[in-house]
């Protein structure tokens, strides 16, 4: 059987790491679906409507995450309107304009370091940084300016490597024709880039959602209304995993598995939005 | 004839590289004139000297001389987007951008200020005619360029190179990964463009640059060692290096 043209070891060392990735599959997949499967059994019957719709208040005698949702709302966006500008221009300039590559291959390094540095310390220097050198004490921007810094490494290191994957053929192509540098990124290599950066935003996105170590001592864990959209900044505000911290360590689960409930919830969403977006603008699909 | 661009004495360096050896040539007006030479002899980087594209490569150092026009382009007051409007390039592999056909088109006239659509309009079609493209993607304008075959793409590039209305077109190999047919589609295309146009093509093609290519110019090692009349140099080549090489000894 010298000359068999079935070479048998291949095919059954083929076989057993079929067998071997088809569980590990299975595993992961499971493992989601129980997690999942478990906070909806025991959030779905606690759910409430009104919980989404109120203030937990003593002196009223009611429950609710209302504040919570909306402080989660207001750490998301304030934290990408610093970090998006700052994440997507620096990797712009780091790919495309810094011509001393050892400074920018420090500068990679460091910010991969960053990203794994754990999120209390982030809080330690956001506390001490922004709320007590900056004055801001405990407060949604101290929080928003903690994650900034967290989440900057994932926002700047997806558009490095979204930019990096547009081929060399369109900077040519356009620089050929006479765009000048600048007018090429726009036009080109952003576009083109588009499905990495938005797939990098919306991974902080789900970090900032999930965050708590980093802003339990800077954003706080106030529970109330804005009352002035604007202002409402500079108060302390509690997102809605340090509401699922506090009401765990009151041993209040009821409420605790409503707000994990909700929170599952985002974050599926947000990765359903994710997919959708990066093929939604994928210029380099046809048709 | 007349002289549209010329090189005096042009030398390049790739670090400490010399890719280019005091090179001399004068491209002529309305002609298409041909580079030939073995992998590696300097015949794209001699096309890149000619549209600045050498620009964004490191540590390149260049002396010498191109003039196009009688105004030398090196000089340091030239204005590259206004340069590369005159002189236009296309590569050896088809590199439409990943937008429509139309905007594909519109794109070099929109850099430099075009905005009004009817204007738009008509130098997309004009161009795509000129291209031989036309007809084919008519009905399909503003669908993804990247749905195009190999060849309809390289006739894109083209026709993007001719939207800004350049004096000048630099091909580097522009037919090496297409089939016969759009390859033949190609020579003819230039054939015809070379009325209104000065061409200067890169080719490994030899029988492309004695069907095509009213000027032949063989590179070695980074020099130009011959350069005459296409018909002269293949049929009775001065120097032996360049008979050698046309005959297939080397390459
Ligand atoms: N960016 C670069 N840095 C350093 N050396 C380079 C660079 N580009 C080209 N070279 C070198 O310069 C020489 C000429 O290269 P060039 O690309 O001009 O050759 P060519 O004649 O176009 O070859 P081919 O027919 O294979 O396309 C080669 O030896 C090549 O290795
Ligand atoms: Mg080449």
């Amino acid at each position: 059987m010298e000359n068999s043209l079935f070479n048998k070891k291949s095919r059954i060392s083929d076989k057993i790491l079929n067998i071997l990735i088809q569980f590990s599959t299975l595993i992961s997949v499971s493992l989601l679906v129980v997690i999942i499967g478990y906070i909806c059994i025991r959030g779905i019957p606690c759910f409430r409507f009104d919980y989404l719709i109120n203030t937990t208040s003593i002196l009223k005698n009611t429950v609710g995450i209302l504040p919570n949702i909306i402080n989660t709302i207001y750490i998301i966006l304030l934290t990408l309107i610093i970090a998006g500008p700052i994440g997507i221009g620096g990797a712009i300039y780091l790919n495309e304009y810094a011509t001393n590559k050892k400074i920018v291959e420090i500068i990679s390094f460091t910010t991969e370091v960053l990203a794994g540095i754990p999120s209390i310390i982030y809080g330690l220097f956001g506390m001490l940084f922004f709320g007590n050198l900056f004055n801001l004490s405990y407060s949604i921007l101290t929080g928003a300016l903690t994650l900034s810094i967290m989440v900057l490494p994932i926002i700047s290191r997806n558009t490095q490597v979204a930019l990096e994957a547009v081929p060399k053929s369109y900077r040519e192509a356009a620089l050929g024709i006479g765009a000048t540098k600048w007018y090429m990124i726009r036009t080109v290599l952003l576009p083109s880039a588009i499905p990495g950066v938005l797939t990098g935003v919306i991974l902080a996105m789900g970090r900032i959602v999930a965050e708590s170590a980093a802003l339990l001592f800077t954003a706080g864990s106030v529970s109330a209304l804005p009352i002035n959209i604007f202002s409402h900044i500079f108060s302390s505000g509690g997102t809605l995993t340090i509401q699922l911290y506090l009401e765990m360590a009151k041993a209040h689960y009821e409420v605790a598995f409503v707000i994990a409930l909700v929170l599952i919830i985002i974050v599926l969403a947000l990765n359903f939005i994710a997919k959708w977006i990066s093929q939604k603008f994928d210029v380099n699909k046809v048709g | 004839m007349d002289i549209k661009i010329q090189a005096k004495h042009l030398n390049l360096f790739y670090g400490t590289k010399h890719a280019l050896k005091d090179v001399d040539l004068d491209i002529k007006k309305n002609a298409i004139t041909a580079f030939i030479g073995p992998s590696g002899c300097g015949k794209s980087t001699f096309l890149k000297t000619l549209n600045r594209m050498n620009d964004y490569v490191k540590n390149v150092k260049i002396t010498g001389e191109v003039t196009l026009d009688k105004e030398n382009i090196y000089d340091s007051r030239v204005d590259t987007t206004i340069l590369r409007k005159k002189v236009g390039m296309v590569f050896q592999q088809p590199n439409p951008f990943p937008m429509s056909i139309y905007d594909n088109v519109a794109y070099g006239p929109r850099i430099h200020g075009i905005k009004n659509k009817k204007q738009l309009d008509d130098i997309v079609e004009r161009s795509l005619k000129a291209a031989a493209l036309y007809d084919e993607v008519a009905d399909r304008l503003h669908t993804s360029a990247l749905g195009l075959s190999g060849g309809q793409q390289q006739r894109l590039c083209i026709a993007r190179c001719l939207a800004v209305e350049p004096e000048v077109i630099l091909l580097d190999e522009p037919t090496s990964a297409l089939d016969p047919i759009s390859t033949l589609k190609i020579e003819e295309l230039l054939m015809e463009l070379k009325q209104k146009y000065t061409i200067a093509i890169v080719t490994h093609n030899m029988q492309q640059a004695s069907r095509i290519a009213d000027y032949t110019a063989f590179f070695l090692v980074g020099e130009m060692v011959e350069y005459g009349k296409t018909n002269d140099v293949f049929s009775m080549p001065k120097d032996k290096r360049t008979e050698d090489y046309i005959t297939g000894r080397f390459g």
